[in-house]
């Protein structure tokens, strides 16, 4: 393998960006379809702050819905999908320094991939 | 109002956001949660929550445009990134330590300076550069090809740079935003960098920044799968839109115009703040 420009590095990043910004608006929009065809929907209260069930507020939970098919679970699948493009990207730089062999910037990515996996535990 | 109607508006309403925040270079982010919380009446936490994923959202999608201008640092991208992702993880600490009425008089002033800040002038410092040790030690270093031919640029005050880089991914966790004019306030004027080196640059950040707090909105509720999808899949379709339309028309109308109504939602923000009535 020879050792990517930062241009390529860059476009490559990119690309990844699009498609998982592509598959993340496909997965939430069939939730969104699905949630809006229920007969019932109930009207909707967003006035005052409710944390709500776990089952939208975990990853654990979020999966278990949405191969269940709920509506609500798919939309937040996608929306999990989209937070993790950015994540996909740092490790994408990752990987590139690596391989253009700067010690220093596998060094700063690890870091800012570790805050992000930080936060997207919980922050707990 | 019915759930239907109720996601059609936010929808339409988001998309024109986005276009407006595209073609004006002002972020469709920035007046999503006034006019959620203002319009809509949703709680502001609810609001924060669509923005921050609706942030994502373009940064990801417009990523490929800039890149192509090929004008992005990205190891200058990756180092401040380091500081705006552990101040994004105070920030959104702090919206759950602070009161909406505060969060609402901040997100107002944060406004006032955003439609500022875009009538700053845009001019380069392409003064000749001796790179600082630090900044060479860190590699913030590039060259920026423009009309005039090639010119090397440098880092210049990283400390207060990478400072301000952690207030911005503060501002970014507390109100859900991009905080690109921060981001760029501190690369432009700062740091020296050449303006569009700044712009684009800042672009890759902000979707990292907010990637950092949108895991913990996520745990804490504030992300709801109902108000955030259509504010997302709006503010995308309506930037995306606004990105192709940004060469041809003609846009020191539309920006005034667009700069003003977001100075009006920022002094209604710190109203409404004050008054208790967010």
């Amino acid at each position: 393998m020879s050792v990517p420009t930062d241009h390529e590095l860059e476009l490559s990043v990119a690309g990844m960006l699009r498609f998982g910004v592509t598959a993340a608006a496909i997965v939430s929009a069939v939730g969104g379809f699905l949630y809006l065809r229920q007969p019932h929907l109930p009207v909707s209260h967003y006035k005052t702050f409710h944390a709500g069930s776990l089952d939208l507020r975990t990853i654990s939970g979020i999966w278990h819905g949405a191969v269940h098919l709920d509506p609500r679970s798919l939309i937040q699948l996608g929306l999990v999908l989209l937070i993790a493009t950015p994540i996909a990207r740092v490790v994408f730089c990752v990987v590139g320094f690596a391989r253009q062999r700067d010690r220093l910037y596998v060094a700063v990515s690890s870091i800012v991939l570790l805050v992000l996996l930080y936060s997207l535990s919980g922050g707990f | 109002m019915s759930a239907l109607v109720f996601s059609s508006l936010l929808f339409f309403i988001s998309i024109l956001a986005g276009l407006l925040g595209a073609m004006t270079g002002l972020g469709g982010g920035v007046v999503i949660v006034p006019v959620l919380a203002l319009l809509f009446k949703v709680d502001i936490r609810y609001a924060i929550g669509a923005s921050l994923v609706s942030v994502i959202a373009t940064s990801s999608g417009a990523a490929i445009a800039y890149v192509r201008e090929g004008l992005s640092n990205i190891r200058i991208g990756m180092f401040l990134e380091v500081a705006t992702t552990l101040g994004a993880v105070f920030g959104a600490y702090l919206t759950a330590k602070i009161s909406g009425h505060w969060i609402a008089i901040i997100f107002g002033v944060v406004l006032l300076y955003s439609a500022f800040s875009s009538y700053r002038s845009k001019v380069d410092h392409l003064i000749p550069v001796n790179p600082n040790t630090l900044a060479s030690k860190l590699k913030l270093t590039g060259t920026f090809t423009s009309f005039e031919g090639t010119n090397a640029y440098s880092a210049e005050d990283v400390p207060l740079g990478f400072g301000i880089m952690f207030g911005a991914g503060t501002l970014s966790g507390l109100l859900g935003i991009g905080s690109g004019a921060v981001k760029v306030l501190a690369m432009d004027q700062v740091m020296k960098l050449p303006f569009k080196v700044s712009t684009t640059t800042s672009n890759f950040m902000i979707g990292v920044t907010a990637a950092a707090s949108a895991g913990i909105y996520l745990a804490r509720g504030y992300i709801n799968p109902t108000i955030a999808l259509p504010v997302m899949l709006g503010v995308l379709c309506g930037s995306l839109l606004g990105t192709r339309v940004l060469v041809k028309a003609r846009v020191s109308i539309l920006k005034q115009l667009f700069a003003l109504v977001v100075v009006v939602l920022g002094c209604e923000m710190i109203y409404s703040g004050i008054t208790g009535r967010i």
